[in-house]
């Protein structure tokens, strides 16, 4: 049975460089798909590793393999469902979801360890203090990781709303409380490893609570991308506890990855990493100071039937999807409205705002799942040129990032971001449901000039609206 | 001390290479990245099965590992379907052009 540790060994190497690729190759569209099945494979190919050296050295009892495989398939079979069952516009919500229970997972294992510490130990895992140690930093992340996803969620599906607390100075005060007792807890629990467990889980929970609460909607992603990055952190910390290298490369990897995605979505976003944690939600903020306010003076509204007969003379229109069609899940009406425009011989395209959707790239995944042609998608460098040679423009449930004063006004909280000029084309519609605020609680400058007409309702009924009058102007029938 | 420092240098090497996997990525990729690089954080199911291993016939460590198995599943497998389901959108309109 020598040759078992060996093989083992290697597993894991093949295990580390598969992962590795795996990632590397998900940030490449032509490598993505297969690059998450080498990740996969990896995954299934260190799980057996496990498996196979304990069977070898051990043993596995059959009471260990019962609980295994209930908690394999539970588990694996409620994944399985939730991934397959989920609609791709609640996406960012799910990866909340599952970023949690990945979060949940490593606090499990080290309270497990911590309470039974007798289980442990037969590594020689280092010392008593450096596994203290551990344990508190995996239960530590852990947990903020799982309360911290779990509010992300609710938040993301509505279930939650950001109370007006979060918005004032005491939320520091409680964040720095639960931090300083999940300190306390954890000086206690390195130290003879018994006390202060329970400390920590709690404290840790409500920081992770704490700090996600006062997020808004729009940079919960952000939020989620870093708690993705800490699930990482809570694996390589598990990995500490029972002393599994793979573990610890694994967690590493996406720790730090998870960082440098999640500091690409800041930029994308114009805002810096630290105002998103510790600014609160832009919205309410904004709005108390008043800042970039005023109001409207301008507002040209108009019906589905105008918005109809003025695309039906263009020749090269430009749809801008935001997060008000991914939440009406609009995206397969629009393809419909714009396969009669297509039919006609009008040229569309898409402007996809680096964080258009509810997350980014999240539309590109939204209209892809329409059966958008891939190529008509354009990145804001590649259209923003193109906007003046441009007939119509159809704002679909998206405002900030259309919204001139980030190039205009050096007052506006909004300054400094990019975002998409359509006010250079020579019709603008905006759909939208009423004339409520972005986001970022500021007003459009758009929605005020002369150019542009808003069109009022759900971005799917007022597509809706819109296809029907198309086909009774005979828009493409005849092509 | 042997375990502490090799980890150490582990973790330090790890987490390096995961800084230098992901340079540029493709906004479009984002999301897709996001819920793939979630499925590996999953890999905390190995701490989880060595734990029941070790646990012998100790009940209530049964149980922890258990259900540290399940989310710890619950997150790789739904993980990678997730993305799975997204990558594929992309590569069928690749296909069909």
């Amino acid at each position: 049975m020598t040759f078992i540790g060996p093989i083992k060994f290697a597993i894991d190497l093949l295990a580390v460089l598969l992962l590795a690729l795996g990632i590397k190759g998900l940030s490449k569209v032509r490598s993505a798909r297969e690059a998450n099945r080498l990740a996969a494979i990896a995954m299934l190919l260190a799980a057996f590793g496990v498996l196979m050296n304990s069977q070898g050295t051990i043993g596995i009892s059959i009471n260990s393999w019962v609980w295994i495989i209930s908690g394999t398939l539970i588990g694996g079979l409620l994944g399985a469902i939730t991934a397959k069952k989920v609609p791709m516009t609640a996406m960012p919500e799910i990866v909340a979801l599952f970023n949690g229970c990945g979060g949940m997972s490593s606090l499990l294992v080290a309270l497990g360890v911590a309470l039974f510490p007798s289980s442990e130990g037969s590594d020689g895992v280092a010392s008593e203090l450096v596994k203290n140690f551990s344990i508190v930093v995996s239960l530590f992340v852990g947990a903020i990781t799982f309360s911290g996803s779990i509010v992300a969620m609710a938040k993301l599906q509505g279930w939650l709303s950001t109370p007006s607390w979060t918005q004032s100075k005491a939320r520091h005060f409680f964040n720095i409380l639960c931090a300083a007792l999940a300190l306390i807890g954890g000086i206690y629990l390195s130290i003879d490893g018994q006390n202060g467990l329970f400390l920590i889980v709690v404290a840790s929970c409500l920081l992770g609570i704490g700090v996600t609460l006062p997020i808004g909607g729009a940079d919960m992603p952000v939020v989620i991308s870093l708690l993705n990055s800490y699930s990482g952190v809570a694996a390589a910390a598990a990995g500490f506890v029972v002393g599994s290298q793979l573990l610890i490369v694994a967690g590493a990897m996406v720790g730090a990855a998870g960082l440098i995605l999640t500091q690409v979505m800041c930029d994308g976003m114009n805002r810096s990493l630290v105002s998103v944690l510790f600014g609160g939600a832009l919205g309410t903020s904004s709005v108390a100071s008043g800042g970039g306010g005023g109001e409207y003076t301008n507002i040209t509204s108009c019906s589905p039937e105008e918005c109809a007969l003025t695309l039906e003379a263009a020749e090269r229109v430009v749809i801008v999807p935001g997060y008000g069609l991914a939440v009406a899940q609009a995206q397969h009406t629009l393809r419909e409205v714009t396969r009669v425009l297509e039919s006609a011989d009008i040229e569309v395209t898409y402007a996809i705002h680096p964080v258009a959707g509810r997350m980014p790239g999240h539309m590109n995944v939204l209209l892809a799942e329409a059966d958008v042609p891939y190529e008509q998608l354009k990145e804001m460098d590649v259209i923003n040129p193109e906007f003046p040679a441009t007939d119509v423009v159809l704002v679909l449930g998206a405002n900030d990032v259309v919204n001139p004063q980030a190039k205009n006004d050096q007052t506006s909280p909004l300054y400094g971001m990019p975002v998409l000029d359509v006010q250079e084309a020579r019709t603008v519609f905006v759909v939208k449901r009423g004339m409520s605020a972005g986001y970022s609680g500021i007003k459009n400058d758009l929605f005020d000039l002369q150019n542009t007409s808003m069109v009022f309702g759900d971005a799917k009924k007022v597509l809706g609206d819109l296809l029907l009058e198309l086909k009774e102007l005979g828009v493409g029938s005849k092509g | 001390m042997s375990f502490f420092s090799e980890a150490l240098w582990v973790l330090l090497l790890g987490s390096l290479l995961g800084l230098e996997l992901i340079g540029k990525v493709p906004p479009t990729l984002h999301t897709p990245l996001m819920s793939g690089a979630n499925a590996i954080s999953g890999i905390t199911m190995l701490a989880a099965l060595t734990l029941i291993i070790k646990s012998g016939e100790n009940l209530p460590l049964l149980i922890i590992g258990s259900i540290s198995l399940g989310f710890a599943l619950f997150n790789v497998i739904g993980g990678f379907l997730v993305t799975d389901r997204m990558l594929a959108m992309f590569s069928r309109k690749k296909t069909r052009k």
